[in-house]
């Protein structure tokens, strides 16, 4: 984590809780900080409910405002996101920081044309003609690796299939050079060869626009070729940060190295054991009683049910953990 | 039924329970308002072989819209096949029908993608279960079979009581996969059993159904589109593309020698959890997207995207299984030229 500029965004003890009349509030997301450079590539990792996508909404501002408290901050280039005005956040949204989301059918206007929904982004940003938004569409489409894109344009998204769909959206994305790119989850409705073309095509964008892009995942193998930092989320919060490679290398806390050891690796003997977690992600313990992965521990130790872990730093990394693995997970 | 029945009528060394030859499934398309006559067909099997061994897990791969769960279904009987033949266990099954299709049927059972969905949420544990072995008019100890079926999966006995929507994901597929094995069925389909769970549960999941095999002896046809989970569970496996198999082999051949194109593809698009790995390899990327099933290319159904593509025969010529290696049957036309480099991929141009 070596910081030579000023970050380009820098997440402080972000917290988001969710309140419900006659309920107990639940704590979807605590303590998350983070920072992320300039042309840096960020993953956040976890399963569902780990509180993943909730961060990235925050980040956005896409949570709804009833119900919803959202405690830290989040600093864009010096302004906190999470304190901006609705004008502002509008403002910066689209130019600036700009999201993929999972479902590219259910972020697309199924009644507008391909092409009016990238032009609109251009034009909402830009003051550009139709003529010039439209021949930039069709440049984006180009770059995403649509073929015949002045085709496209016309077409409705129901007449695109899945992949061409995401490439769409990463054209929307990309359709203002946005600094930031908040990506959640945007290969996970592909199949594994479009998924492959989809990230290859990210990473070449990302680089050539120098935009920041913050992944988010489940998948430990699309961060590891990705992300130059990789944080792990459990049950709300961080609990291991590292660089990508010393990570996959030498996973420290518990649950990294078991999600290593639970998926089935296309490069590993065939016979190797799978090492399950044990338990499911709905096992938890609240943080404020202990760890919350304790249940779930194989390194589990008296302490992780006495007091909660702090996300403290450890050989060049951050982990939040009283019982760390020693000698790295799968090479043992 | 026991192993040693099946050894008494069977004398070959290789045990087979399913064996499939030139298997179609074609769906009709129809328009007109009046007259709907037929205009075309989804071909979503187009001629396939497939032999399952006894004991053995063959695995079927391909990405969405290749045909692999039609296959898992016409096994099953749950579609009704175009052409080709189903042998299950000796017995031509293709046309079976009636009663004698019902009591087939729980000699082969399934486990589905999605368990929310395939249990009927109104039934408890207790019931979901018992249900398959009182539908076969099986008699069975209701106390004992129950927390048989439980224990075999690795739940509390105390689950019989619930409902699906009291378990996590994981632990409903537990259930899904009790109710299948009930019976003690001889074969077992699984249609995506893991890819609904979360990545620490996949792990669970699998190993239950490797432990299941070896104390219960099944067979088993896994499909999946998730090749590194596919190779861990299978013995061997078969690669679908659009409608047919392109390459069959063991399960330690095909990472360690790929030779059809997709396959090659389809092994490089796997995302590796490892950043050494992956910055290392180069990836052999596919042009385009997978063409419709209804209208698929001529000659070799793999040419338009394929990276190896040479201008003869691939276009006109379709290619049989054939085999290359012990083992290893591949349908491509230019399959030793490639294994040898004499021809290499071409960038795709995207």
């Amino acid at each position: 984590m070596s910081e030579k500029k000023p970050p380009l965004l820098e997440v402080d003890d972000l917290s988001v809780t969710f309140s419900q009349r006659g309920r107990d509030p639940v704590e979807a997301v605590s303590e998350v900080s983070f920072t992320i450079g300039e042309g840096e590539n960020v993953g956040i990792v976890g399963e569902s409910g780990s509180g993943k996508s909730v961060t990235s909404m925050a980040l956005m501002g896409l949570l709804p405002e009833r119900g919803v408290t959202v405690g830290g901050s989040a600093r864009y280039q010096g302004k906190d996101l999470l304190r901006m005005s609705r004008r502002e956040l509008n403002r910066i949204r689209g130019t600036e920081i700009a999201m993929v989301f999972q479902d590219p059918m259910s972020s697309l206007n199924p009644v507008v044309t391909i092409g009016t929904q990238i032009s609109e982004v251009i034009k909402r940003h830009n003051r550009v003609t139709s003529k010039q938004a439209a021949d930039r569409s069709a440049e984006l489409l180009d770059r995403v690796g649509i073929p015949d894109p002045r085709r496209r344009l016309s077409e409705y998204p129901h007449q695109l299939s899945g992949g061409i769909r995401q490439r769409v959206l990463i054209a929307i994305a990309l359709a203002c050079e946005p600094k930031l790119l908040i990506a959640d989850e945007p290969t996970t409705a592909l199949d594994v060869t479009i998924q492959a073309q989809i990230l290859t095509q990210l990473r070449e964008l990302v680089a050539d626009f120098g935009t920041s892009l913050i992944m988010i995942t489940h998948d430990l193998g699309v961060v590891a070729g990705l992300c130059d930092e990789v944080h792990v989320m459990y049950a709300g919060r961080i609990v291991e940060s590292a660089d990508r490679r010393p990570l996959f290398a030498q996973p420290r806390h518990p649950y990294t190295g078991g999600l290593l050891q639970s998926v089935p690796r296309l490069d590993s003997p065939r016979d190797e054991p799978l090492e399950p977690i044990p338990g499911s992600p709905t096992d938890t313990l609240p943080w404020s009683e202990g760890c919350a992965f304790q249940p779930r521990c194989s390194n589990a130790v008296d302490q992780c049910l006495q007091q909660t872990p702090r996300l403290e730093p450890d050989d060049g990394r951050l982990l939040r953990c009283f019982n760390p693995l020693e000698g790295g997970g799968r090479d043992r | 039924m026991t192993d040693e029945a099946e050894d008494h009528h069977q004398d070959h060394d290789r045990d087979i329970v399913l064996e499939v030859s030139g298997l179609k499934v074609h769906f009709p398309i129809r328009a007109g308002a009046l007259i709907r006559r037929q205009v075309g067909a989804v071909k979503a099997v187009d001629g396939v072989d497939l032999t399952v061994t006894r004991g053995r897990t063959l695995g079927l791969v391909g990405e969405s819209g290749c045909g692999k769960s039609t296959l898992s279904k016409a096994l099953l009987k749950l579609v009704e096949p175009t052409e080709g033949t189903i042998v299950f266990d000796g017995e031509d099954i293709s046309h079976t029908r009636g009663e004698e299709l019902r009591r087939l049927r729980s000699r082969m059972q399934m486990v589905f993608q999605d368990p929310l969905s395939s249990l009927n949420p109104r039934q408890s544990v207790e019931t979901l279960l018992t249900e398959p072995l009182r539908a076969h008019g099986i008699r069975f100890d209701p106390k004992t079979k129950v927390a048989e079926l439980l224990a075999q999966v690795g739940l509390p006995s105390s689950a019989a009581s619930r409902y699906p929507h009291e378990f996590s994901g994981g632990q409903r597929q537990r259930i899904g996969i009790a109710r299948a094995v009930a019976l003690e069925p001889d074969l077992v389909i699984a249609d995506e059993p893991v890819s609904a769970l979360d990545v620490s549960i996949q792990a669970q999941v699998l190993s239950l159904l490797r432990e299941l095999q070896k104390d219960l002896g099944l067979t088993y046809v896994v499909i999946a589109h998730d090749l590194a989970v596919v190779r861990h569970v299978s013995d061997d496996i078969a690669v679908m593309y659009l409608g047919v198999i392109v390459e069959e082999t063991t399960s330690e051949q095909l990472y360690d020698n790929p030779m059809h194109p997709y396959t090659k593809a389809l092994m490089s698009a796997v995302p590796l959890p490892d950043p050494v790995a992956e910055d290392a390899r180069t990836p052999v990327l596919l042009s385009g997207e997978l063409p419709s099933p209804a209208n698929p290319p001529d000659g070799c159904r793999f040419h338009p995207r394929c990276p190896f593509r040479q201008p003869t025969r691939c276009a006109d010529e379709r290619p049989e299984l054939i085999e290359y290696e012990p083992g290893q049957r591949v349908a491509c036309h230019w399959a030793r030229e490639i294994a040898s480099g004499e021809i290499t991929a071409e960038e795709p141009e995207q």
